[in-house]
Parts: structure tokens; C-alpha cells; sequence
């Protein structure tokens, strides 16, 4: 996934050049995670920018820039830290559209990295999704795989609206996946239906994805998968058509349960299609806790177990 | 061991005309002529009468919260008139002066007062963008503008106003930060009108001065009687200068707030009404009229003829901003570059049950 961003960046920059990157280490580095590796190399200092150590500068001067007709990406090295430039995306780059009628308009892709599985400090694995989801005028964008990856961060890169693109560091060096090399677009705000089956829908999205896919292979379920791919704004459509055809509903996320989009997407199944549904909707999310040191992660983190148990239950009622 | 002297800075202050009517002739700005002094006077009247008339409405709920600048004229009318038509501004809530002198409409500022975004729609040529409220965020958005005008290779300046309580904010410090590794063309201006809310200047920050903070990070700062018009005039137009060829500039334009922070605070709850004496002796507008006078250029006469057009120019925009009605459906359709399924969803339920009947 890793290299299909730093692909999809690469076209991007190639095809505007209104297109700026700014982020700590992002230059010289790579950014820590070397997505932009080689970048700086190509576009040179003024495309590519080491910034200062600040996020919220970070993600406030990019919206000056995006008012002043450019279109930053800045990277923010981990969501974590994103919360100090917090202010700015839900003060600001949410608001100028809304709050000019439509006169200023912030397009920009904030891009960081999300979630755990990787050993890492604290504050470095969270998957805040839903802290950016209920900020009406941000999109909230998350990959699976490095097909979506390019394709939704190549989208992203042309839309006049700031974009929140989370990329689950779990999954940036996972699986290989074959990518095309030119240019594409997945849109946004639509889903992906990955597994189709008649027995039971399962929602997911990000690092859950793939073990989610892995239970739903080992049990050989006929189930539907459905990526949201975009949180916000949520296809609705999608969950609903599946919910009703199937009428047994589990959503998986790895952020923790309590007020988790899980929340969100169930409430909407409960409104429309409660009546067509055989269970009740269930969910699976980490504990209501803050994320643990890498000790306890493990232990956090949805498993296998912890998915197919839930399933078990939902095809028991 | 060393011990060494590292780095010594200091802070200059300027004054042009004193609180008589005075003018320094070494300071004196040579291209400035009389009849831009006429112009000056002329928006610092507009400018308080276009305050106290909103403040009128205020009283009656025709407008709603409300930040006065009273007392602050010559530190927005100053710095407006310095710019140069292609410079750009990014206020906080108070900047209205600044919005007049750079063309937008007396009816944007009652419709925006009167809380509708149509009002904040400020238009290209204005050059500024709409108000912004968290205290001291905005300045981060003029470095970024000021970013790109580098970027696309325009000849334009970006003024980032906030206050002296904006200047306690990470933001501002940020906003600096980034202006002087980047090199970008823009200028902050802190408005220090000595109070943020009920917190006078003296507990805001140890520093002796706002404009210090500027050292810090690598650019320059300078202090300026922000009451006295030329000299914010003068030391604005050198700033620009200065940002235009990489250095930003932060100015400290020493002022007061003569009134309430808004509509929503009493300040005899918490200031000495002899502070407010002292500087009304300081009005900035009142030197302009005895230097003006003094030569002959002002008198009773035309001041008497400004107010009735004035009057007649602020009256005809509150009739057009009340009688603006606006369309609940723009909420919906300005979040986004597009109305997303499920708002579109809460639109057409809204407008089927007359929701906003």
C-alpha cells in the first residue's frame, strides 16, 4: 500500500502542479513511514516541504494555501498528533465553504496514518475515524488495500473539499497487491461490496478488512463483505441493500465500540430496515479504553476469534 | 567554558502624529498627500458610525452579538489604506473598518451581523476573507495564502489581523514560525487594544512587548501608535515592502478598545472608567481633525455634510441586509462540493414537512 500511495501522490503531483506536500519529514526521509520517499527528489523543496514540527500549522497554512488556489496533501506523521491541528480542521477547513456560501473552498487531502498491529508507542496507533466523521463539510476516507489506496487518494487529489485520508499503518506493508500503473479513480462516498453472499452482511473497513475476509474464508460463510471505504459520508444505500438481503448484520471496526461508527451505520439499518432484518444488529469494536502500550495490544485489537465468535452469535438467533 | 552574548534584539516604536495633531517631519511618509489624509478621516468617520449604528441595532435585536471597534479606527482604516490592490487580508471578528476601506458593502457587514453567511461571500476584489472567530487561528491562513501568492509568483501581500489576546495562542506563535522559515510575503497584525475580553494586556504574556514575540521566530517586529493613522499608515506600508522582498513583518499597533469586547459583556465590571478617559484624550480620530483643520482642510461644515451621507449610505444598507431573507436549502448545499445522499436525504425531509415554516 505504501508504494501505491506514493504512486498515486507522484501522478497526482505530475498532473497539477498546484499540488504541494508538506509534513514533518516527509522531504529529505521520506516521512517516516517513507511514503514520500523520492518525491522531494523529483518535485523539488518547493513541492515537497519539510515543515516546521507543528500540526497545527501544518493543517492551518495548508488551508491558506488551498484557499489561495493550491491543493496541499499535507501528511500528519501520526493521528495522534493530529489532534493539536484538531481546531483547524473542524474550525476552519470544514467551515469556509459553508460559512462563505460557497466563496472560499478548502481542497486539500490531509493524509495519516491510523491504527495498530504494529508495535508501536503511544499515541501512535488510534483509529479516530469517528472523532473527523461527525465534523459536517470533512470527508473521512479509508482505504483497505492498495488498489483502493491509490484510486481514493488519486480522487481525493481532484476534489474541491478537504479530505481526511487515513492509512491504516498495519496494512501499508501487509499483502502485495498487483496495482495498475496508470492513472485511476475510485469514487468517494460509495462502498465496496468485496465478498457477496446470502447468509449474512458484514461491514468493515480499514485493518479489519482482512480479518474479517480470513473468517468468512476459514468458516466458508456465504456472506456479503461490504468496505465502506469512505466513513463520511456514509453509504448508506450499500449497507442498507445488503441488510435487507440478507437480514443478519455484523459490523466490525478496530476503533473501540461506544459511540463507534458501528453505532452510526446500526442506527440507520435500525431506522429503514428493521422489519426485514432475522437478528439483532451486532457490532464488534476494540474495549472503550484508550489504546494500550504494544505490551496489551493483542489483546485490544479485534482478532479472528473475537469476529467468528460474534458471528456464531448472529447465526445462532 | 564560554559565555557569550548570542543574540540582542530590540523593538522599535513609531510614532508619526501625536495625540495634538503633531507630525514628526523626519518620520512623515514623503508620498503621502493631504488629500489622502482628507481619505483617512473620511473612512475613520464612516468606519464609527458604521460601529455605533450596528451597536444601535444591537440594542433593538436587529443585529445580533456584536465586537465593536470603537477606538480602533486608525489601526484598521492605517493598515486597509496601506495595502495595495492586489494585497489580500485574513481578519478576525473585528476588522470591519478594514473590510469597508477595501470595498465590500455596508450590507454584507449588517447581513453577516444579522448571522447570514450570504454576508461573509466577500467578494475577489475585496481581497479578504470572511470573518474569522477562534482568536488567533486565522494568522496560520495568511501564511498559507501568503504561501501560495509566492508560489504562483504573484506580486500580493497577506495581512493576518488578530489581538493582543490572540497573541497567547500556539496558533500565533506557529503562524510566525512558519512565516519566517517559509519567507512567505505576509504581514501579522496584532491589534493590541489592551484588553481580550476582561484580561488587560499586563496579564496576558510577561513580555514587554507583543512585537518581541516576533524575534523569536526569526522575523521582524515593530510597535506603532495604533491610534495615530499615519504612523500605522507609514509602518504598514514599509512592512509590506519588507514581506514582499522575504521578510514578514509583525506589527504591534498600540491602541484601546473604547467600548465592550462585544454585546455580550459589560466593561465596568472589570475596567477602571479613568483608563478609558486617558485614552480619549488619545481618540484617533480627533488628531487627524485638528492636524486637517490646522490646514485649513476640515472644518465643521464638511464634517456636518459627511455625517448626513454617511448616515443616508448606513441607513439605506440596513433597509437592504433586513430585508434579505435567507434560504435555509443554501445550508445544504454549501457543506460540500457536492450534497452527499444522505443530507441530501435530511434536505428533502426538511422541505417536505415544512420543517422551516
Amino acid at each position: 500500500m505504501l508504494n501505491a500511495i506514493n504512486n498515486a501522490l507522484d501522478l497526482s503531483m505530475k498532473a497539477d502542479e498546484n499540488i504541494v506536500l508538506l509534513g514533518e519529514d516527509i522531504g529529505k526521509d521520506g516521512g517516516v513511514f517513507r511514503v514520500t520517499d523520492g518525491l522531494q527528489a523529483k518535485y523539488g523543496e518547493n513541492r515537497v516541504m519539510d515543515s516546521p514540527l507543528a500540526e497545527s500549522g501544518i493543517i492551518g497554512t495548508s488551508i491558506g494555501m488551498a484557499i489561495g488556489g493550491l491543493h496541499p496533501i499535507p501528511e500528519i506523521q501520526f493521528a495522534g498528533f493530529m489532534l493539536l491541528g484538531f481546531s483547524q480542521l473542524l474550525n476552519h477547513a470544514a467551515r469556509y465553504r459553508e460559512r462563505s456560501r460557497g466563496a472560499f473552498t478548502v481542497p486539500m487531502v490531509v493524509r495519516t496514518p491510523v491504527s495498530g498491529g504494529i508495535r508501536a508507542l503511544e499515541h501512535h496507533s488510534d483509529s479516530p475515524e469517528i472523532l473527523y466523521s461527525h465534523i459536517g463539510g470533512l470527508i473521512v476516507v479509508e482505504p483497505s488495500n492498495p488498489y483502493d489506496a491509490k484510486g481514493l487518494l488519486m480522487m481525493a487529489a481532484t476534489m474541491n473539499d478537504p479530505v481526511l485520508f487515513l492509512e491504516p499503518t498495519k496494512l501499508y506493508r501487509l499483502f502485495k497487491q498487483e496495482v495498475p500503473e496508470d492513472a485511476y479513480t475510485i469514487p468517494i462516498g460509495k462502498a465496496n461490496r468485496i465478498a457477496e453472499g446470502n447468509d449474512l452482511s458484514i461491514i468493515t473497513w480499514g485493518t479489519m478488512v482482512p480479518v474479517v475476509r480470513n473468517v468468512v474464508d476459514k468458516k466458508k460463510l456465504s456472506a456479503d463483505i461490504i468496505d465502506m471505504r469512505t466513513i463520511n459520508p456514509l453509504d448508506e444505500q450499500a449497507v442498507l441493500e445488503s441488510a435487507k438481503k440478507t437480514g443478519r448484520v455484523l459490523i466490525v471496526h478496530e476503533a473501540s465500540l461506544s459511540f463507534g461508527a458501528g453505532a452510526e451505520i446500526s442506527a440507520r439499518i435500525a431506522e429503514k430496515a428493521m422489519f426485514e432484518l432475522k437478528a439483532p444488529i451486532m457490532r464488534v469494536g476494540s474495549p472503550s479504553l484508550p489504546y494500550p502500550l504494544p505490551g496489551y495490544e493483542t489483546a485490544y485489537i479485534p482478532n479472528e476469534k473475537k469476529v467468528a465468535q460474534a458471528i456464531d452469535k448472529l447465526m445462532s438467533v | 567554558m564560554v559565555s557569550k552574548e548570542t543574540f540582542n534584539g530590540s523593538v522599535e516604536y513609531v510614532q508619526v502624529m501625536d495625540e495634538n495633531g503633531n507630525v514628526d517631519q523626519s518620520l512623515f511618509p514623503q508620498d503621502l498627500k493631504d488629500e489622502q489624509i482628507v481619505e483617512m478621516l473620511k473612512w475613520m468617520i464612516l468606519t464609527r458610525a458604521l460601529d455605533a449604528k450596528t451597536l444601535s441595532l444591537q440594542r433593538q435585536g436587529r443585529v445580533y452579538t456584536y465586537a465593536p471597534l470603537v477606538g480602533e479606527e486608525a489601526t484598521q482604516v492605517g493598515t486597509a489604506l496601506a495595502m495595495r490592490k492586489q494585497d489580500m487580508f485574513v481578519p478576525g471578528y473585528r476588522q470591519h473598518g478594514v473590510y469597508l476601506v477595501r470595498g465590500a458593502s455596508l450590507e454584507a457587514h449588517f447581513m453577516g451581523w444579522r448571522g447570514f453567511e450570504e454576508g461573509l461571500k466577500v467578494p475577489k476584489e475585496v481581497g479578504g476573507l470572511p470573518v474569522s472567530v477562534p482568536v488567533g487561528t486565522q494568522i496560520l491562513h495568511a501564511v498559507g495564502l501568503a504561501f501560495a501568492q509566492k508560489y504562483k509568483k504573484q506580486d500580493s501581500v497577506v495581512l493576518g489581523y488578530t489581538g493582543d489576546g490572540g497573541t497567547s495562542e500556539g496558533d500565533f506563535y506557529e503562524s510566525l514560525n512558519f512565516a519566517g522559515v517559509w519567507k512567505v510575503p505576509v504581514v501579522a497584525v496584532v491589534e493590541n487594544n489592551e484588553w481580550a475580553i476582561s484580561v488587560p494586556r499586563s496579564h496576558q504574556t510577561a513580555a514587554q512587548t507583543l512585537a518581541q514575540k516576533a524575534i523569536a521566530a526569526g522575523i521582524k517586529g515593530v510597535q506603532v501608535d495604533g491610534n495615530d493613522v499615519i504612523g500605522v499608515y507609514k509602518v504598514t506600508k514599509d512592512a509590506i515592502e519588507s514581506a514582499k522582498n522575504g521578510m514578514p513583518v509583525m506589527i504591534e499597533s498600540m491602541t484601546y478598545r473604547m467600548s465592550m469586547h462585544t454585546t455580550a459583556d459589560d466593561p465596568t465590571k472589570y475596567r477602571d472608567p479613568k483608563e478609558v478617559e486617558y485614552w480619549k484624550a488619545r481618540d484617533p480620530i480627533d488628531r487627524v481633525r485638528k492636524y486637517l483643520t490646522a490646514k485649513n482642510l476640515w472644518n465643521a461644515d464638511i464634517e456636518a455634510k459627511l455625517a448626513e451621507e454617511n448616515s443616508k449610505r448606513i441607513n439605506e444598507a440596513v433597509e437592504k441586509a433586513e430585508a434579505f431573507k435567507g434560504d435555509p436549502k443554501s445550508m445544504f448545499e454549501n457543506a460540500y462540493s457536492f450534497v452527499p445522499e444522505t443530507l441530501q436525504e435530511e434536505l428533502d425531509d426538511a422541505e417536505a414537512n415544512n420543517f422551516w415554516q
